[in-house]
C-alpha cells in the first residue's frame, strides 16, 4: 500500500498528544479550506493573507502560545504543529502569523508594560488589530548592532528618526514594534499606525513569499509619548528573544512546505506514466523520494525534539539555530527535488512545489541567514564568535 | 435550553481498518474519532444553547472509555459528556445502541436531542428513530433547518420532492441532515478546556440494562455475509455538439435527481 502522507513513514503522529494532534488536525482543515484553494491565485497577484486575520485569530492561532490577555496557551509543540500546518499551505501565511504572534505580540507580552499589554494583546489575539517589527534596517541585515534608527529624548517624549526595510506585515500593521538607538542602548517602542511622521510602504517584484506583505517603514521626526517605549527590554538581547520565538515556528513551519512538496511528488509519480508505467516505479525517482522523506522524517523529529526541549523551559538559541539551519536547507532541497519529478508541470502555481521553493529562499535568509545561524553553532562548538 | 447530541466515535476514515471476518462488523480498535456527520447535529446544539443560555450535552457509546472524539466535541464547546462503554455491548445491532443511548440520553433530562441521519461507519440510519420511541418522545427525521419558538421545534424535512415544514413540542428528538449548519472549528481556547470538561463514565449496570439484552448475546439482526461493492462503470461521457445540455438534463431526470 502506498502512502500519501510521507509523515506516516515514521508514524510521526503517535508522538503527540490528543490536544496536540486536534490542534495539528484543526489548523489542517482550515488550511485545506481556506487557503488552498486561493492561495496559487494570491501567490500570482502578490495578496497578503490580511482577510484571513479574524478567522485566524478566531482559531486562536494568534500568540496561541502565550498566556493572558485572550491567548490560547498552548504548549510549544501545538504552535510548532499549528506552524507546520500553515506552512504546509503557504509561508506566506505561516509569516503572518509568525510575526503576529511571535514577533509583535511576544515582543509587548515579554517586554511590554501592563497597560501595552491590555491595549494591544487582547485586539492582536482576536486578529482585530495587526502588528509587525521592525529591526532590520536597509544597510543592516545580519549585523543589527550596528543600526542607524535612533530614538531620541524631548522632554518627557520620545523622537524616532531612520528606516526599517524587509518589514513583514508593515503596511498592515495597526501597530509596529520598532528598535532603535538610545542613549541607553537599543530599545523597543511601539508605534501606532497614522501616528504622524510615520509610514509604510510595500516591496514589489518580489519572486518569493508573494502572499505576505514585505514593506519598508520610514520614520520621521515620529514623536511618541514616553508610554510608547517597552519598559522592560533593553539591548540587543530584547529583539532577539522575539526571533528565537519566531524561528522556532520555521523550524516546523519548513516542513511542512517540504511535506506538502513531498505529497505532491508522491501523488504525482504515482499517476504519471512515461515508458508505459508511473514514474513512481522508477529507482531513479524511488531514490529522490525515499531521500526526501529521510529528510522530512529526521526534520520533524528535529523539530519535536527542540519542542519538547521549549515546553520543559531548557531550549537554548543554539538548538533553535540547529532546527532553523537543517530544517530550511533540507525543505528547499526536499522542494527542488520533488520539483524535478513533476517536470514541467512541476513550474507553474498549479502544483504548490516551485511556490514552496521560491517561498523557502525568504524563509532560509530571514530570522537569521543560514550562514549565521552556522556562525551560531559554530561559536557554541569552538567558544569562538567569529562574527561579533 | 439544555440539548443532548448524541456523538458517534468512528475509526478515522482516513484509516478505516477492516470487517472481522467472524461477525462481519467493524473492528473498532485504536483510535477513535468525532463521526463528522455528527459535527452538524454538536454545531447546530451549540447554537440552540448559546442562544438560549443553556448548555449541549454529549451522549456516546463506544468501546474501551474511548474519549479523543468526544474532546473534539467537547473542544467545540459542549460542556459535558456521557459515556457509555461495556464490554457486553459488542456486537450491539442498532436497537441496542438505541436503548443504551435512550437510558442514557434519560439521565441528561434535555429539552431536545439531535442526531445525525445515520452514521458514516455503519448506515443503518434506524437509531434516531428508535431512540425517539424507546424515549416517548416525538420525532423529526431529516431536518435540514431548526429553528426552537416557544417550546416548540419548527423544521424543515428533507423530502425526495423539496422539503416538508413540521412542527413538533419539545422534548424531541431532531436527527440533523450534513450541511445544515456549517461546523466551527475547535478554537485552540477550546481545545485547552476540553481536557477539564466532565466525562461521566458508564457502564450498563450504572444504566440498569440487562447485559443479555444487548451486544451480541441480544442482537435480533446479524450480518450473514459481507461482500465487495461492484466496480464503477467508466460512467458516460458527454461531448457537446450543441445538445449537450439537453441530454445532461435527460440524463439527471432520468435518475430522478432533477
Ligand atoms: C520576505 C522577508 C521578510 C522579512 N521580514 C522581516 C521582518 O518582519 N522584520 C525584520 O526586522 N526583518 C525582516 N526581514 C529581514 C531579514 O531578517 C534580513 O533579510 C536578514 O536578517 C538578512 O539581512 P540582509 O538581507 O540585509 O542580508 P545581509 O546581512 O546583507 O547578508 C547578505 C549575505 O551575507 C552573509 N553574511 C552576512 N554577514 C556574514 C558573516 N559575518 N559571515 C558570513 N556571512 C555573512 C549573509 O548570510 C547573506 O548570505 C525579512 C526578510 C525577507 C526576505
Amino acid at each position: 500500500m502506498a502512502l500519501d502522507d510521507a509523515s506516516a513513514l515514521v508514524d510521526f503522529g503517535s508522538l503527540l498528544d490528543d490536544e496536540e494532534r486536534m490542534v495539528q488536525q484543526t489548523v489542517r482543515s482550515f488550511v485545506d479550506k481556506a487557503v488552498r484553494p486561493n492561495i496559487a491565485a494570491w501567490f500570482e497577484e502578490g495578496v497578503a493573507p490580511g482577510e484571513l486575520a479574524s478567522e485566524l485569530g478566531g482559531l486562536g492561532l494568534f500568540g496561541m502560545h502565550l498566556t493572558g490577555y485572550g491567548c490560547a496557551g498552548t504548549n510549544a509543540v501545538s504552535y510548532g504543529l499549528a506552524c507546520l500546518e500553515l506552512e504546509a499551505g503557504d509561508s506566506g501565511l505561516r509569516s503572518f502569523v509568525s510575526v503576529q504572534g511571535s514577533l509583535a505580540m511576544y515582543s509587548i507580552w515579554r517586554w511590554g508594560s501592563g497597560e501595552q499589554k491590555q491595549e494591544w494583546l487582547p485586539r492582536l489575539a482576536s486578529g482585530e488589530a495587526i502588528g509587525c517589527f521592525g529591526l532590520t534596517e536597509p544597510d543592516f541585515g545580519s549585523n543589527p548592532a550596528g543600526m542607524r534608527t535612533t530614538a531620541r529624548r524631548d522632554g518627557s517624549d520620545w523622537v524616532l528618526n531612520g528606516a526599517k526595510m524587509w518589514i513583514t506585515n508593515g503596511s498592515l500593521a495597526d501597530v509596529a514594534t520598532v528598535w532603535a538607538r538610545t542613549d541607553e542602548g537599543i530599545r523597543g517602542f511601539l508605534v501606532p499606525r497614522g501616528t504622524p511622521g510615520f509610514s509604510a510602504g510595500d516591496i514589489h517584484h518580489k519572486l518569493s513569499l508573494r502572499a505576505s506583505a514585505t514593506s519598508e517603514l520610514a520614520l520621521q521626526d515620529v514623536r511618541l509619548p514616553a508610554s510608547a517605549m517597552l519598559p522592560e527590554g533593553r539591548g540587543l538581547s530584547a529583539p532577539l528573544s522575539c526571533l528565537d520565538e519566531a524561528r522556532f515556528g520555521i523550524v516546523w513551519g519548513a516542513m511542512g512546505a517540504a511535506r506538502d512538496c513531498l505529497n505532491t511528488a508522491l501523488a504525482y509519480a504515482g499517476d504519471r506514466v512515461q515508458f508505459d508505467r508511473p514514474i513512481a516505479g522508477f529507482q531513479l525517482t524511488q531514490a529522490k523520494l525515499a531521500d526526501a522523506a529521510v529528510e522530512l522524517s529526521k526534520g520533524l523529529l528535529l523539530a519535536l525534539h527542540l519542542g519538547r526541549l521549549k515546553d520543559q523551559g531548557r531550549l537554548r538559541p543554539e538548538q533553535v539555530s540547529v532546527g532553523k539551519l537543517n530544517n530550511v536547507r533540507e525543505a528547499i532541497a526536499i522542494a527542488r527535488v520533488c520539483r524535478t519529478v513533476l517536470g514541467a508541470a512541476g513550474i507553474t502555481t498549479e502544483y504548490p512545489v516551485l511556490r514552496h521553493a521560491n517561498n523557502l529562499e525568504s524563509v532560509l535568509t530571514y530570522e537569521g541567514t543560514a550562514e549565521v545561524h552556522q556562525l551560531a553553532i559554530g561559536q557554541a562548538l569552538t567558544g569562538i564568535s567569529a562574527y561579533r | 435550553m439544555h440539548v443532548v447530541v448524541c456523538a458517534k466515535q468512528i475509526p478515522d476514515p482516513a484509516n478505516p481498518g477492516r470487517l472481522s471476518p467472524d461477525t462481519h462488523t467493524l473492528v473498532r480498535e485504536g483510535k477513535l474519532v468525532l463521526d463528522d456527520s455528527d459535527a452538524y447535529g454538536v454545531e447546530l446544539g451549540l447554537q440552540l444553547a448559546e442562544a438560549t443560555g443553556g448548555e449541549v450535552t454529549l451522549v456516546s457509546m463506544a468501546p474501551h472509555d474511548e474519549t479523543s472524539g468526544l474532546r473534539t466535541a467537547l473542544a467545540m464547546g459542549a460542556a459535558r459528556a456521557i459515556l457509555v462503554s461495556d464490554d457486553a455491548l459488542a456486537g450491539s445491532d442498532a436497537l441496542s445502541t438505541a436503548k443504551v443511548l435512550a437510558a442514557a440520553v434519560r439521565r441528561a433530562e434535555p429539552d431536545l436531542v439531535l442526531t445525525a441521519t445515520e452514521s458514516t461507519d455503519g448506515y443503518t440510519g434506524t437509531v434516531p428513530v428508535q431512540l425517539a420511541e424507546l424515549l416517548g418522545m416525538p420525532s423529526v427525521s431529516f431536518a435540514k433547518r431548526l429553528a426552537v419558538k416557544d417550546g416548540v421545534v419548527h423544521a424543515d424535512r428533507q423530502t425526495e420532492a423539496g422539503y416538508d415544514e413540521v412542527e413538533v413540542p419539545l422534548p424531541a428528538v431532531v436527527s440533523v441532515t450534513a450541511g445544515v449548519v456549517e461546523p466551527r472549528y475547535p478554537s485552540f481556547k477550546g481545545i485547552m478546556a476540553a481536557k477539564n470538561k466532565p466525562i461521566e463514565r458508564l457502564g450498563l449496570s450504572d444504566l440498569g440494562i440487562d447485559p443479555a439484552t444487548v451486544g451480541l448475546a441480544g442482537a435480533r439482526q446479524e450480518v450473514v455475509s459481507v461482500v465487495a461493492a461492484e466496480a464503477r462503470d467508466a460512467g458516460e461521457i458527454v461531448v457537446d455538439e450543441g445538445d449537450a445540455h439537453e441530454r445532461i438534463v435527460a440524463f439527471l431526470e432520468q435518475l430522478k435527481v432533477i
